[in-house]
């Protein structure tokens, strides 16, 4: 599992690579209460604005961590966005995007480095 | 948190865990573990304690005859009956100015021979002042330091305080009470600001400590933040001073005409007699430009605070705004308070917020959006 420094995680498996946020900041958000994805087949560029969720305090944009295309998206946390305040590591995940290369993973933070970065 | 106040629960709020925030010049308590969604949920469905010690709590006495002297003095400033307010009875004012707006909203208590206000804390200072420069003639206007105030809200709060102070149970809404008790004399009222029964209890500074672990020993009983005051109240159709009313909102547009006895309207006893009366009477008469609404979003995006309102999906100038707005855990759904042009404020009209450059629909709906559970 890799971090972002937008708090988000990322799993590769080959080209794709599965996005959510991480415990840290569902904890800093408080109890989500709404998801807007992004549609499948959307090709994005890392930093754009892919999805909004909203918790009880705020909106927050999630971007996209990497160039690619969005291959699949959680129906079931829009259904049910506590589930990113339950399971965000797991059942809490946002979308999946297929990347060109995914070598591009190696630059970003490991678990130890997260941990480092958020302090 | 440099300058910022803390009230005498500070200790304990942090001991239960709370995340503590920069509020109107207090440190409080925003969330306690339990997180804002559960701790709302959990005032509706038991009983939540609530530390609102920054609030103003003020006494008011002629300084010769009775509380009529007071009450007299006091219907100067607010556009309320109060010479028909009766010992043991409290009422929901606002101080008016001269344009017609609102300075701040409060509850005043008749207490035999005094009356006994609670003010929101971002306007106290600013309220003492005024009560003072207007009041001083005929009453002594004592702003009280020396003790807490604390909200015990939902469906087991009477069971709750009752077994600490039996006397709370033969209190019905809006009354108001001095008992003395094992934790020195609590100066009850049965209100709140949640739309659930239950009391504000002000009790003396170096007893408060204990008395809230008195109450919250009691597993009803959970200690509640700001976030879910403001769902809450948002939830129970409430004003918030500051977001919903401000001096330049008149009360007929916020929709509190209710809130102005016959005595004082056009044709009354005591007609007028207040700051920005003639324009609110006026007002009452004629209606004004804007509303105060409920909207309830079609979607499940909340429409916060500043949202813009169209009347179409497409084009037009804005018709309004969103002035208090988020999800509503005992609804299940967005909802949001809004001031619209008059003509678009019928229940039922489907209007646009304005969410992240998309026009979303929403529909004016009636308040309170969940049914209140007073004890009347």
């Amino acid at each position: 599992m890799k971090f972002t420094e937008e708090h988000e995680w990322l799993v590769a498996d080959g080209n794709i690579v599965t996005v959510g946020i991480t415990e840290h900041a569902s904890e800093q958000l408080g109890d989500v209460v709404f998801v807007e994805l992004p549609d499948a087949e959307t090709t994005v560029s890392t930093d754009d604005e892919v999805a909004v969720i909203e918790s009880v305090k705020a909106a927050s944009e999630i971007l996209a961590p990497l160039d690619g295309e969005i291959v699949e998206v959680n129906e079931a946390v829009v259904e049910n966005p506590g589930l990113v305040n339950e399971d965000p590591l797991g059942d809490g995940w946002f979308f999946k995007m297929r990347i060109e290369d995914p070598s591009v993973l190696d630059e970003l933070m490991d678990d130890a480095a997260y941990k480092k970065f958020i302090g | 948190m440099a300058d910022l106040e803390r009230t005498c629960l500070y200790d304990l709020h942090v001991e239960l865990g709370a995340k503590m925030v920069p509020f109107a010049g207090y440190e409080m308590p925003v969330q306690y573990p339990m997180g804002v969604l559960k701790e709302h949920l959990h005032c509706r469905a038991a009983a939540g304690l609530f530390d609102v010690s920054h609030m103003g709590q003020v006494l008011i006495r002629p300084l010769q005859g009775g509380i009529a002297v007071a009450a007299e003095a006091f219907e100067t400033l607010v556009p309320q009956d109060l010479l028909a307010l009766k010992e043991g009875r409290q009422r929901y004012t606002f101080f008016t100015n001269d344009a017609g707006g609102i300075l701040d909203d409060l509850m005043v208590a008749n207490r035999g021979d005094h009356l006994f206000t609670v003010t929101n804390a971002a306007c106290k200072a600013a309220d003492l002042a005024h009560m003072r420069a207007h009041l001083a003639a005929t009453c002594a206007v004592e702003e009280v330091t020396d003790r807490a105030l604390l909200a015990l809200q939902g469906p087991e709060a009477e069971r709750v305080l009752a077994a600490l102070v039996p006397e709370a149970a033969d209190m019905r809404f809006m009354d108001v009470a001095v008992v003395a008790s094992d934790h020195g004399d609590l100066w009850l009222s049965r209100s709140g600001y949640t739309g659930e029964d239950g009391f504000e209890i002000s009790v003396p500074e170096d007893r408060a400590a204990d008395f809230a672990r008195a109450l919250l020993a009691d597993d009803a009983v959970a200690p509640i933040g700001l976030g879910a005051r403001d769902s809450l109240r948002l939830e129970a159709g409430l004003c918030l001073y500051g977001s919903d009313l401000g001096p330049e909102t008149s009360p007929i547009a916020a929709g509190l005409g209710w809130a102005i006895q016959k005595a004082r309207r056009r044709g009354g006893a005591r007609e007028g007699g207040f700051p920005g009366a003639e324009k609110i009477l006026s007002e009452m008469e004629d209606g004004t430009a804007r509303r105060r609404i409920g909207l309830r979003p079609e979607g499940r995006a909340p429409m916060r605070p500043g949202t813009p309102i169209h009347a179409g999906a497409e084009g037009g100038a804005p018709i309004g705004e969103v002035t208090s707005g988020a999800y509503g855990p005992s609804v299940e759904a967005p909802i949001s308070m809004a001031y619209v042009d008059a003509g678009h404020a019928a229940e039922g009209t489907v209007l646009y917020g304005e969410v992240r450059g998309k026009r979303l629909p929403a529909r004016v709906a009636a308040m309170p959006f969940r049914e209140a559970g007073y004890r009347k």
